[in-house]
């Protein structure tokens, strides 16, 4: 900030002499001219080099040196945390309730998002009072849908077991198998997100030229034949797009499994739902404090989303020279 | 799925339809919301609130609620007791967390609405070397996880002293590559050239160009901008999980506290406590819902 007043302040005396010397101005003029739009973007890498960029390289160091937060740095290890991580059946285990769960909260996610966005994508009274409802799942606190649902899946009173009893179904322990604690995490995930998508979806189903839709009609396509026929295709970048995002989000999952446990980091008794977050952060700043191993497993994350955020930008990238072309 | 066959009643739209000719009938029945898509939104919407709802009616009673079979569907009479139950728990430190909440989402939003409009505006509208290769960095920067990098975040917070401090929840997120790249998208068709011609024409610096014109201009998307970061901000759980304690949490902090500490013996008051950390939410929400949702409707279409 007070880089850019330093070289705009000359400028802005300039109006006040009468007449100015207007070579020096015109120098200036270009000196501004080459150099504020580097002072403008400065202050974003130089924070990003502090607290991004620098953080990334150095978990990159401490995953190769045997480090602990209570026994301090005993000196570089090469690759033996990773090689530590990968033989650790503790981390496949979580890697695997890591995707397990995405795909359980991500695919009926994003058919409920199309299927609601399809419905918001007609004319229609209190149009935003509508759009309000759906999306304000998103703008509460992860860490407060954590807790009211973890009450909602109470073992005893809880309500959702009443209302399975209700219906003559018998009560569930939730956290007690895969499955149920599956389930209820990606129902509170869902709960938070598919609104989101669902507008998501609903922008790119305006881009759609109506036109397309009435024609199809009078050829006698059926709703059904024209959602799949025509929506579907024309928004197939946005799906891979929320596919993609929901990838990053489902792969850094923490809150919700922590606080459905009563903010318990290891779970379930048997791991059932400890994510990969979870694990990073049990075995950093719990049990043995390893910060290399922490660091090695954070790594492997990282690299994991940066595949998908590969995918996520060559598709991208293709789907944008397609609309130029 | 069902109610998208075309069973509507070719019912006048409410309102002057945009496209009166022709096909006007056709295209109506085509686009009028049937009975069927209102009651799957009435549904979709009900089991959106409800959550929120019942945290408050919760909220609003005593702990008998927790074993009532049917639970409880009206709120009760104790919401206002039970909120300065918890608001003295010392052990949450509930009113500072919303004090260090309110202020840190406030410096964070600020920071970030300011620098990205700065930088956005410079990569749309100024031309520098290396312009392309800089935003590819900065759209590169937003596919970074929080997970990996807070280990070393954590050990240089330790490194300067900044652990249980705000500055540890502000600073590191001062800068947000998204928003640099939202107003970057937003800037490119917002502004004309020609505005920034005639800025220059009158002898503006850089400096001023940018307050004096693009800002203003800017505005529409500057305030989503801060929004979205003041919410996202005041909702941040891992970091501050990590490195804030009770003796300075932020509201999540607090809430994570009551949660664990009282779900067992006393869980009025983390409902209570959850309502609480989402009332200001809710205003934002009220006040600016609109904007919001154009924000992600309008950001979706460009990324």
């Amino acid at each position: 900030m007070t880089t850019n007043v330093e070289v705009a302040g000359p400028r802005h005396g300039r109006k006040d002499p009468v007449t100015p010397p207007r070579r020096r101005s015109l120098r200036l003029g270009r000196l501004d001219l080459k150099l504020s739009p580097y002072l403008f973007v400065a202050p974003f890498f130089l924070l990003f080099a502090v607290f991004g960029a620098y953080p990334l390289v150095y978990t990159a160091v401490l995953s190769l040196r045997k480090n602990t937060l209570t026994g301090g740095d005993a000196g570089y290890v090469g690759f033996e945390n990773y090689s530590k991580v990968l033989h650790d059946e503790h981390f496949w285990k979580v890697l695997g309730n890591t995707f397990g769960l995405f795909v359980v909260a991500t695919v009926p996610q994003l058919i409920l998002a199309l299927m609601i966005a399809s419905w918001l994508n007609k004319k229609m009274r209190a149009r935003t009072a509508i759009r309000m409802g759906v999306l304000i799942p998103n703008i509460t606190s992860v860490a407060a849908v954590g807790i009211v649902f973890g009450l909602i899946f109470a073992d005893r009173y809880g309500l959702a077991n009443w209302v399975l009893q209700s219906i003559g179904l018998d009560a569930v322990e939730w956290r007690n198998h895969q499955w149920s604690s599956w389930t209820a995490i990606a129902f509170m995930v869902d709960w938070r997100w598919t609104g989101y998508n669902a507008l998501i979806y609903l922008a790119a189903m305006q881009a759609i030229p109506k036109e397309l839709y009435e024609s199809a009609s009078l050829d006698g396509a059926s709703a059904f034949r024209r959602f799949w026929r025509i929506t579907v295709p024309l928004i197939q970048p946005t799906i891979l797009f929320t596919v993609i995002i929901s990838t990053i989000g489902g792969m850094q999952l923490f809150t919700e499994p922590l606080l459905f446990n009563y903010g318990r980091i290891q779970g379930g008794s048997l791991n059932e739902f400890q994510t990969v977050a979870m694990y990073i952060y049990e075995t950093t700043f719990m049990n043995n404090f390893n910060v290399g191993k922490g660091a090695a497993i954070s790594w492997l994350l990282f690299l994991i989303i940066l595949i998908f955020a590969l995918v996520n930008f060559l598709l991208v990238r293709r789907s944008v020279r397609g609309q130029t072309s | 799925m069902s109610t998208m066959t075309r069973t509507a009643p070719a019912k006048p739209a409410p309102g002057p339809s945009k496209k009166p000719g022709r096909v006007r009938s056709a295209s109506a029945a085509l686009w009028e919301a049937s009975p069927l898509t209102y009651l799957g939104l009435i549904i979709t919407i009900v089991l959106s609130i409800f959550p929120i709802v019942w945290s408050f009616i919760v909220a609003s009673r005593d702990n008998s609620a927790v074993t009532a079979i049917p639970p409880p569907l009206t709120p009760g009479p104790n919401f206002f007791s039970n909120a300065s139950r918890v608001l003295e728990n010392t052990d949450a430190n509930f009113v500072y967390g919303l004090v260090n909440s309110a202020i840190v989402s406030g410096c964070v939003t600020l920071s970030v609405v300011f620098f990205s409009t700065l930088a956005g505006f410079a990569f749309a509208k100024l031309r520098f070397k290396g312009k392309n290769a800089l935003l590819l960095i900065i759209i590169m920067t937003m596919m970074i996880p929080t997970q990996v990098n807070i280990i070393p975040l954590y050990l240089l917070m330790v490194k300067l002293d900044w652990t249980n401090t705000l500055q540890a929840v502000i600073v590191p997120f001062l800068v947000k590559g998204f928003g640099v790249f939202m107003i970057r998208q937003y800037a490119e068709s917002a502004i004309s050239d020609e505005l920034i011609e005639a800025a220059r024409m009158d002898g503006a610096s850089t400096w001023r160009t940018y307050w004096s014109v693009v800002l203003p201009a800017l505005r529409p998307a500057a305030a989503v901008l801060g929004l979205l970061t003041f919410m996202e901000t005041w909702n941040d759980f891992l970091w501050p999980y990590v490195v804030l304690n009770g003796d300075t949490p932020t509201v999540q902090v607090s809430l994570n506290i009551l949660a664990t500490g009282y779900y067992k013996t006393d869980y009025v008051q983390v409902f209570t406590g959850t309502a609480l950390a989402i009332v200001p939410l809710l205003i934002v929400f009220i006040a600016f819902g609109r904007q919001i949702i154009g924000g992600i409707m309008e950001g979706s279409v460009k990324a």
